[in-house]
């Protein structure tokens, strides 16, 4: 079956079982390996994606749910890698094995989106589904607040 | 040469250097023809494109910008003339095991001496083209220069005749003074931080190739188990689903050959595991199946309420045990630990003509490249392993199973195959941190002095894995046993056997540390608690004065010591002491005192739930390391139980297991909450 969806910006059709992840959809189909798979369960987000906008357990939310929607995934964030959080992440040195990063980013842009100047609640709060097991979390808070225009 | 979906070289933003950021395809180490390439590290073109290969694993720690930083830097090279590849696993590269914390422990000077070769057999072209003494050549920002008339050659003009130098001799390359290289001992950007934040960053499973199957394992739920009878008609019936096939079932002693189980291969990573859910496996658990892990830790206890084999002995522990005005005990365990990197092992190879080419997030190719040839029954020549970028490692991925089985998969259904890892593959199939008891047992004198210590500790080491007996011996008791300065009169650790190694043992980042630690620090608190002070002051004096304990000591006739001299790497009691205090001083450990709850006498509180935890590395002497290179020998944790917890907070750790500790005498048996 298609799934008609816009990916990135552009309108795709992806033959599959609707009730296939969206993270395999995108991995395997659609060739974006950008979207990671940590876990399979939703209990890590490195497969975080916006779905409408909204961040998205890429690994639990079947393609079927992207009928018609849209889907942004970290190859979309930005045309040039050069989103405020994407430039922040350079230039405080956020990433260390990346693994986790592309997740945490999404997780991050849809905070901004909805929350321009998040406090460290609000940024907990929106992070905490998002696992970094090399411990970057200071500096993700500190790269998201630099993003939002706030001294660190 | 490849349909690889994504190849290509992509410019980094940062520092300049142009990332190869696909592994690459050649050879090992490939001959370029024109320019100059003095070793396996450094190649330099007539057009000035250098070149610089990278061979140990990335998996966070920065060793890919650090080599390059390290390179470049002692080359004189023009970061944006410079280009990154990635080594193959080849022994020409020395050792590529990037674990043990072992990149450039050790290691800097025989490194920068790679690119020194270069940068000498560059000053002394252009000397012979100038006729002046090569002292008075410098190499700077891709130039070589005379100092003494301002004169100037491009590396690109210099690299055929500089090519046709002999390489000179290790002793005749002089290292840049460290002052004068550009990196060393400074911060730089991450070559690669671009490419994460992007997306772009190709890690194991990132690579595809034409008509590749990816196929998800189902494994024998028991160590060392077999397929009875396999139904897998279900499982071919998933869309997508093109192969079941069982593969060989492992022997003992378990190294690192492929686990055995059912593959299902299919065209999408869903189909495969759908398909592998599908499978119908009655499984043969053979000699393990009584295994419990309950009981196993019973065993682990018992066999510590006799000696152990001794292998730290001072003064004479069972005579000051037997005079002690009282002893306090304690006993520990701490279960088994997966590694859970964020990314699952994954491996994909190809087979075809006799060869066979893997990609895996291997953090030791050349152990993956000795594996998939034992596994294929080919000479290492016909195997070539590329390496990815890790997301994480821990040690688990120096083990080369998943390559092999990937290895092992492509030539049996021949197209290349990628096996993928799941979550719970990686949880229940790990090569697991040891399982662990020890017991500690203290003698104080009537005037609340601590006479004797003895520690036992048992577990099945990492020599099981390849057959060894289950007992463990001072190259395992080095961690945080045999290397712990004590100041007490009289002490003995001892290596107790364990009944048995069910699993697969593996190291995990600190390995054996990691319960070590815990149960010393654990048994310092006990301490505290019988002689009624704050746990601070016991770790102070249990630890005694500044000092670089000596083996003589430290009551041992030699110690592993991370394979460095202990004049290089000491047993160095005031580092300890330091990281105390400032840990102490950074938690708040002085408020928190005054500010507790009335107890007698009054002891430091923080707040319920919530610890402080400390860090300790035992400081490597010599120069600091490089640039790109993390730094993180003191980590000052918050003592706040946050979602941040790895840089700042301290969680209970609910698998840290406490059993009650059995007080013989005395009256000063506290239980810790």
């Amino acid at each position: 079956m298609a799934i008609k969806l816009v990916l990135n910006g552009t309108p795709r059709s992806l033959d599959a079982d609707p009730a296939m992840p969206l993270l395999w959809a995108l991995r395997d189909l659609a060739g974006l390996t950008g979207t990671r798979f940590g876990c399979g369960v939703a209990q890590c987000g490195a497969c975080t994606v916006h779905l409408d906008g909204q961040p998205v357990r890429a690994c639990l939310t079947p393609l079927g749910a992207a009928q018609g929607a849209s889907v942004t995934t970290i190859e979309g964030l930005s045309a040039d890698g050069n989103h405020p959080l994407q430039r922040a992440w350079v230039e405080l040195g956020v990433p260390q094995c990346g693994y986790c990063q592309a997740g945490q980013l999404m997780s991050a842009a849809a905070l901004l989106a909805r929350n321009p100047h998040p406090n460290d609640e609000a940024i907990d709060a929106a992070m905490s589904g998002n696992l970094c097991r090399c411990g970057t979390y200071p500096r993700i808070r500190a790269a998201i607040k630099k993003a939002a225009g706030e001294t660190p | 040469m490849t349909a690889l979906s994504r190849r290509g070289v992509l410019k980094a933003t940062l520092g300049g250097f142009a990332l190869g950021l696909y592994p690459g395809l050649g050879a090992a180490a490939p001959k370029r023809a024109k320019g100059l390439q003095p070793n396996v590290f450094v190649h330099l073109s007539p057009d000035g494109a250098v070149t610089l290969t990278v061979h140990r694993s990335e998996m966070g720690q920065g060793i890919r910008s650090t080599l390059a930083y390290l390179f470049a830097g002692e080359l004189g090279a023009d970061l944006a003339r410079v280009s990154i590849e990635q080594a193959v696993g080849d022994a020409a590269y020395g050792d590529q095991n990037t674990d043990g914390s072992s990149s450039i422990r050790g290691k800097l000077d025989w490194l920068r001496r790679f690119a020194a070769t270069a940068r000498v057999m560059l000053l002394t072209a252009a000397a012979e083209r100038w006729e002046v003494p090569v002292s008075a050549c410098e190499a700077k920002a891709h130039f070589v220069v005379n100092t003494l008339t301002g004169a100037k050659l491009s590396f690109g003009e210099l690299a055929e005749a500089a090519g046709k130098l002999p390489v000179p001799a290790d002793d005749a390359v002089t290292l840049l003074p460290d002052a004068a290289h550009p990196w060393l001992g400074r911060s730089a950007p991450s070559i690669d931080a671009q490419s994460f934040v992007t997306g772009a960053a190709q890690f194991g499973a990132d690579v595809t190739l034409p008509g590749m199957l990816i196929a998800v394992i189902a494994r024998p739920p028991v160590v060392g188990g077999r397929i009875k009878r396999l139904d897998a008609r279900a499982a071919l019936k998933v869309p997508g689903v093109k192969k079941v096939l069982a593969l060989p079932t492992p022997r003992a002693p378990w190294g690192f050959q492929p686990w055995g189980g059912v593959a299902v291969l299919a065209t999408n990573t869903w189909a495969a595991i759908r398909g592998r859910a599908a499978l119908a496996i009655d499984w043969e658990h053979g000699p393990n199946a009584s295994y419990d892990s309950a009981a196993f830790r019973d065993g682990l206890h018992r066999a510590l309420q006799s000696p152990g084999v001794t292998l730290r002995e001072v003064g004479d522990v069972d005579r000051a045990l037997a005079g002690a005005a009282r002893i306090i005990e304690a006993e520990y365990d701490v279960p088994h630990l997966p590694h859970s990197p964020m990314e699952p092992p994954v491996a994909l190879a190809r087979f075809q003509r006799g060869a066979c080419e893997v990609w895996a997030s291997t953090q030791n190719p050349q152990a993956a490249r000795k594996t998939v040839a034992e596994t294929l029954g080919l000479p290492e020549s016909k195997v070539t392993v590329h390496v990815t970028l890790l997301g994480g490692g821990f040690g688990r991925k120096s083990k080369a199973d998943f390559c092999a089985e990937a290895a092992w998969l492509a030539r049996a259904v021949k197209a290349p195959v990628r096996v993928q890892w799941t979550r719970e593959d990686d949880v229940r199939h790990d090569y697991y941190n040891t399982v662990s008891a020890q017991k500690l047992t203290a003698g104080i004198d009537a005037t609340g002095q601590l006479v004797a210590w003895r520690h036992r500790t048992a577990f099945p080491p990492i020599s099981t894995l390849y057959g060894g007996p289950p007992v463990p011996g001072p190259g395992d008791l080095q961690q945080g046993v045999l290397d712990l300065a004590l100041a007490v009169p009289n002490v003995r650790a001892e290596g107790c056997e364990a009944p048995g190694a069910p699993v697969r043992i593996g190291w995990l980042r600190a390995v054996y540390n990691l319960f070590h630690a815990f149960a010393v620090g654990s048994f310092i608190d006990e301490l505290a608690h019988a002689r009624k002070e704050d746990p601070r002051a016991t770790w102070l004096s249990v630890l005694g004065p500044p000092r670089h304990a000596s083996l003589r000591e430290l009551g041992i006739p030699a110690l592993k010591n991370y394979n460095a001299s202990l004049d290089e790497h000491p047993v160095d009691v005031a580092r300890l002491r330091q990281v105390l205090e400032r840990v102490t001083k950074a938690s708040g450990w002085e408020a928190g005192a005054r500010a507790g709850p009335r107890r007698a006498p009054q002891l430091p509180q923080l707040r319920g739930g919530r610890g402080v935890g400390g860090a300790s590395g035992r400081a490597h002497r010599g120069r600091r390391g490089v640039a790109g290179h993390r730094r993180r020998a003191h980590r000052q944790p918050r003592p706040r139980a946050l979602p941040d917890g790895g840089l700042g907070g301290v969680r209970p750790q609910p698998r840290l297991l406490r059993r009650p500790h059995h007080e013989r005498r005395g009256d000063a048996a506290v239980e810790l909450p």
